[in-house]
This record gives structure tokens, sequence and C-alpha cells, in this order.
């Protein structure tokens, strides 16, 4: 009797020990992407649509995406297109899919111009939600020029907690006065690259988007 | 420090007679230490070796005793079929022989009434012909007149009566041809009875041939023959490699059905849960196919096909059919569930499809996904989930060999393998026993001087052999 019950402990303490082992480490992804409505942006967002297209092919049941806009003040729950925490039902994920993708569609079509670009502000609603998912993985795209145009009155010179994010820059465009001053461009990076790392991000660019297989 | 004189060669020198000497002077002692290692050594592993090599034998008697076991059990198993066989056949052809018996007397009876009745009768003897003549005999002796008239007019009659007994003779005669006629089937019915009881009594005979030779075969088993145990060692391995390979196939049947259902399981226990590290649905999947292949287990030993389990064997007749049922009624649910998953997968492959032609941006493709001829390969995949799992029960059959020759093959292995290391062994004891006098050997080696020196001084001490005696 003794031994059955130690049997019965050790089995149960085994079957714990793997679960706790599961929730430390959550193998899902979280993607939050951020599309920039300023300017001549707005007219590239077909480009935007296909790397949003390429997520949603790439994100499996229980992952969360999450698709903004960066515009005047971005830090804000209205400006979120479209979001979905996937299904666990692969039936489900698939409608979920083909939702989200209807939803950005119609976004692109009727897109209006923004008449500044916030994009810390998308950063830090991006950090929020994907905090409040609790994703294993967490990654934010933002399709942007990365020149950050803050209207009079917000206040965004705020410290990132970029810990375990990785920051994809997506088809970097550069400005009519990049060609003049390239160091412009490089410096915009730069800094942006700085700002990321200096808070535990990690930052990578990718403009090519024939190369979008090692995004994810 | 090893400078014991100002000149470095006369000091090595000393130092080689200080050494050389002390060798010489521990030489005894040295070789009995030699001798004790290397046959310490020797003796130890000589011991292990024998205590293997009796082992080896142990275990080759216990292999053999199951090998007989396993070769008397099989050999009883055909041979109770044989009889049950003999039993079916003698129970089926000759319980009805008292009826066969009636049908070919009965026969027969016909046959000899309608063989009296078709004797040929021979015709009255002429007796009027005795009459005619005694008739001429008087007309001449009494020389009467118009005897002839008499004659003409009796001549008549007689020819008359001839016709008259032709006609009747005749008509007996196609009488008894029409009998003779009504005779045949009878005789075919009666050769057509005689040859289904020859094929019987021969089937029997044929049968009692084989069960001769089984029981020789039994028998030669019994009495632990050489031969037996040889017939019945590479039967087993025959049997353990032909039972691996269908398992084999078997493993690619259950890997193909678990395809087929671990897909569509995600939607009935999610797609992402884990189980020890593995995915729920992959685990769910995996289990019903591991009962569809215990159900197939059972149902065979319902069905007293297999003896894995004795339990089973040994219920009775009631419960076993009872049993049989069950397990039936379960294979057969489950495999409409496997069904109804490889209707689903085909769903969820389609649904996939068309979500990833969309994503891709090929909204004619997310149209036309589902064409004409899908369901082709929906109703392939739907038979394959519901034939599987009843093809899965003959898994029973392989396994049960798989693991009867297992023991006698795992044993066989151990045997040779105790072999060899036995071998091994006594290889190295030998080896250990000659390295001890190769030791010496070098150890004396070194000390060849004072060596021949003793030698020489032994040779001198010895009184000298007398010539004259000699001669």
């Amino acid at each position: 009797m003794n031994k059955l019950r130690n049997l019965l402990i050790v089995a149960t303490a085994a079957l714990l020990a793997s679960c706790s082992a599961e929730d430390r480490q959550p193998a899902n992804t979280g993607v939050y992407m951020l599309l920039d409505t300023s300017g001549t942006y707005a007219e590239e967002l077909d480009k935007a649509e296909q790397i949003i297209r390429y997520t949603l092919s790439r994100l499996d049941a229980t992952d969360a995406f999450a698709v903004a806009r960066i515009d005047t003040g971005s830090f804000s729950e209205k400006d979120i297109i479209a979001k979905a925490s996937f299904d666990d039902r692969p039936s489900a994920v698939n409608r979920q899919k083909r939702a989200f993708a209807e939803s950005v569609h119609e976004f692109v079509e009727n897109v209006e111009s923004a008449p500044y670009t916030d994009i810390t502000g998308g950063i830090l609603q991006a950090v929020e939600f994907l905090n409040e998912k609790g994703t294993g993985n967490k990654t934010i795209l933002i399709f942007s020029d990365l020149k950050e145009d803050l209207q009079e009155g917000y206040v965004r010179d705020i410290e990132l907690e970029l810990d375990g994010f990785e920051i994809i820059a997506l088809t970097v465009t550069k400005l009519r006065s990049d060609n003049m001053d390239p160091r412009e461009y490089l410096g915009r990076l730069e800094e942006w690259q700085t700002r990321v790392e200096g808070t535990g991000g990690t930052w990578r660019v990718v403009n090519d988007l024939d190369s979008l297989e090692g995004l994810l | 420090m090893l400078g014991i004189t100002p000149w470095p060669i006369v000091s090595a020198l000393l130092w080689i007679v200080l050494i050389v000497l002390a060798l010489y002077l521990v030489r005894v002692t040295a070789h009995k230490t030699i001798d004790a290692a290397t046959q310490a050594l020797s003796r130890s592993l000589k011991l292990a070796s024998r205590a293997v090599a009796r082992s080896e034998k142990h275990l080759a008697a216990r292999n053999r005793d199951v090998l007989l076991a396993a070769g008397r059990e099989a050999k009883e198993r055909i041979i109770e079929r044989e009889f049950d066989r003999i039993n079916d056949s003698v129970r089926k052809d000759l319980a009805n022989y008292s009826a066969l018996h009636r049908t070919l007397s009965e026969s027969i009876g016909r046959i000899e009434k309608d063989h009296q009745e078709a004797v040929d009768v021979p015709p009255d003897p002429p007796g009027w012909v005795r009459a005619v003549e005694a008739v001429a005999e008087l007309d001449s002796r009494e020389g009467r007149v118009k005897v002839g008239n008499i004659l003409s007019d009796i001549h008549k009659s007689l020819i008359k009566a001839h016709k008259e007994a032709m006609v009747a003779y005749h008509k007996a005669s196609a009488t008894r041809h029409r009998l003779l006629r009504q005779m045949r089937p009878e005789w075919r019915q009666v050769q057509q009875t005689l040859g289904q009881i020859g094929k019987n009594v021969d089937s029997l005979l044929a049968r009692s041939v084989t069960i001769d030779r089984l029981m020789q075969e039994y028998e030669d088993i019994v009495r632990d023959k050489d031969r037996a145990m040889s017939v019945l060692s590479s039967s087993s391995l025959v049997n353990f490699f032909v039972s691996a390979f269908v398992l084999m196939i078997a493993i690619g049947g259950a890997t193909i059905n678990f395809s087929l259902i671990a897909r569509p399981m995600a939607e009935m226990v999610g797609g992402t849960n884990l189980i020890g590290g593995f995915r729920t649905a992959d685990i769910a999947a995996l289990v019903i196919i591991m009962v569809e292949i215990s159900m197939g287990l059972f149902l065979m030993e319902s069905l007293r096909i297999t003896r894995l389990f004795p339990v089973i064997g040994a219920l009775n007749d009631k419960l076993r059919v009872r049993m049989i049922w069950i397990t039936f009624t379960i294979l057969f649910l489950l495999a409409s569930v496997e069904a109804g998953l490889a209707y689903m997968r085909e769903v969820l492959l389609h649904d996939e499809l068309a979500t990833s032609a969309l994503l891709r941006g090929d909204i004619g493709a997310a149209g036309t996904a589902t064409n004409q001829y899908l369901w082709i390969t929906t109703a392939a995949q739907m038979g394959m989930g519901f034939i599987l799992p009843f093809a899965l029960v003959f898994v029973a059959i392989p396994l049960e060999t798989f693991v009867h020759s297992l023991r006698t093959v795992v044993g066989m292995a151990l045997q040779s393998l105790l072999r060899a290391f036995a071998l091994v062994l006594r290889i190295l004891g030998n080896i250990f026993e000659f390295i001890g006098q190769f030791l010496k050997q070098v150890y004396d080696l070194t000390l060849f001087v004072p060596l021949w020196i003793e030698e020489r001084l032994q040779k001198s001490g010895e009184p000298e052999p007398e010539l004259g005696r000699l001669s």
C-alpha cells in the first residue's frame, strides 16, 4: 500500500514538474506590427499588407497578432486595426486569419494619411499588448521610415522596457533629405538601434521583401 | 647524486653491477612474485571462464526446455486442430452413414427386383409338333382321307398361335428392356454414393497420415531428440524474422493511420496542449490506435486464433462469444470514428489550403481549392481510416509468433554471447600464464652474467664422470 502511495506521489510530482516546466517558457509567438500612415508612407501600405499576410501564414495556434497604425498619438487601443489571439483549434485559426486579412485589406483600401508620426507611442502600446498576452516570443514589426514627428504637447521621452523583445524595422524607405545627406538616414537607424538595445531589446532591419523567410 | 665515483662511466658500471647483484639476490622471490601475480590472474580468469561456461550450459538447457515446450505446445495445437477437422469430417460425412446405407440397400433391392423381372423367359416348347406327328401317323396307318384338311386347319391355327406367342414375346422383351433402363439411374446413384464414401475415406486416410507424421514429430520432441531441437531452432529463427518483417509492415500501417487522425484530433483536444513534452493531439491519436490494436488482440484471443492471454482462452464459450461481439463493436465504432476523422482531415486540409492561397494573395486558387476530383482522395482517406483498424487486428498473429520466437532467439543470442565471453576469458587466462613465463625470462635475461657464473660454479662443483667406467 505504501509502495503504491509512493508511486502515485512520484508520478504526480513528475506530471507537475513537466507541467510547470511548460508554464515557465511558453513557446507561442506574439507579433505587433506598426504601420506608418503619415505622408507618402500611406501609399506604400500594400507592401505592409503583403508582410501582414506573410506573418499570418507563419503564425500558428495560440499565437497573438495585432496590427496598429502610427498616427499623431499612437499610444491608444483605437489605433489597433486588427488583433487576434489564435485559437487552439486549426479550423478556428484559419477562420481568424481570413477575418484578420480581410480587416487589414479594408484598412489599406480606405487609409487616410496622418499628419504626425508617433513611433514611440506605438511601441509603448505594442509592449503593453504583448506583455498582456504573455507570449514566449515577442516581436514588434515597424513599417516606417523611422522619422518620428510628434505633435506639440506629446511627451515621448520615455524609457522603453524592451527586455525580451525583438524589434524589426521593415522597408525603411529613404526620404528625399536622406538622399541628399545619407548620414541622416544612417543616424536614424543608429539612434533607434541604440535606443532599443539600450533597453534590453534586439534590433534588426529588413528591407528586402523577397527575403521574408527569416522574419519570424 | 648517482655519481658514486668521480668517473661517470665507472659510476654507471658500478650501478649496473649493484643492480644486477640485487636482482640476482632477489631472483627467487621475484620469480615467485611474478608467478603468484600471473597465476592468480590466470586462474581467476579461467575460473570465471568456467563459471560463464556453466552459465552458458544452464542457459542452453533452459533454452532447450523453452524450445521443446514451445514446440510441444505448437505441435499439440496442430494435432488438436487436425483431430478437430477429423471430428468435423466424421460428423459431417459419416453421421448420415445409416441413411446412406439404407439408400444403398434400397437401390440394390430395386436393382435386384428389376433384374429378376427382366429375366428372359424362353418361349414354350412347341407341344403341337408331337400332335401333328401323331395325326400324320394315324393318316398313313389307317388310310383315312381328308386328313390333309384337318392338318391344314391345324396348320393355320398353329400359325396364328405362333404369331400370338411372338407378339407376347416381343412385349415381354420390351418390358424387360424398360426395366433394365430403369436400373441405370439406380446403378449411377450407387456408383456416386460409393464414390463419395471413397472420397471421405481417402480424406480421412490422408488426415490420419498427417496425424501420424505430426505424432512422430511430437514424440521426437517429447523424447528430446536432437533432430527435433534443430528443426525447432531453425523454425523459431524463421518465425522470428518473418514475424518481425510483418510487424514492421504493421508499424508502417499504424504510422499512416496515425497521420490520418493526428491532425483532426487537434480539433478535439486542441493543437498546442502538451503532456510530457508531446502534443496532446498526437497522444490521443496514438491512444486510439493502441486501443484498436488491443481490441484486435482481444478479438483474436476470443476467436482462439492466438493464445497470448490464457484468461481469455479459458473463458467459457458463452462469455467468449460475448467478448467477441463486444470487442468487434468497439473496433467497429473506433473504425467509424477514424473514418470521420479522416474526412475531417480532408476538410481541414482544404480549409488550410484556401487560407494559405488567400494569404498568398492568390484569390483564384483560394476559390478553386476544392475541385471536382477531390472527393476521390476524401473517399480514399475515409476508406483507409475505416479499414486500417481492422487490418491492424491481424497484428495479433505475427505478434504472438514474435513474442514466442523472441524468447528462443534472445536465449540463443545470450548463449552465443556467454560462449564467446567464456572463450575470451579462457584465452586471457592462458595469455596471463604465458606472460608470467615471459616476464621471468626477461628478468633472467638481465642477469645472464651471474647466472652464467652460477652455472659454471655448479658444474665445477659436480664430480667428474669417471672416464674409465664409462669406457
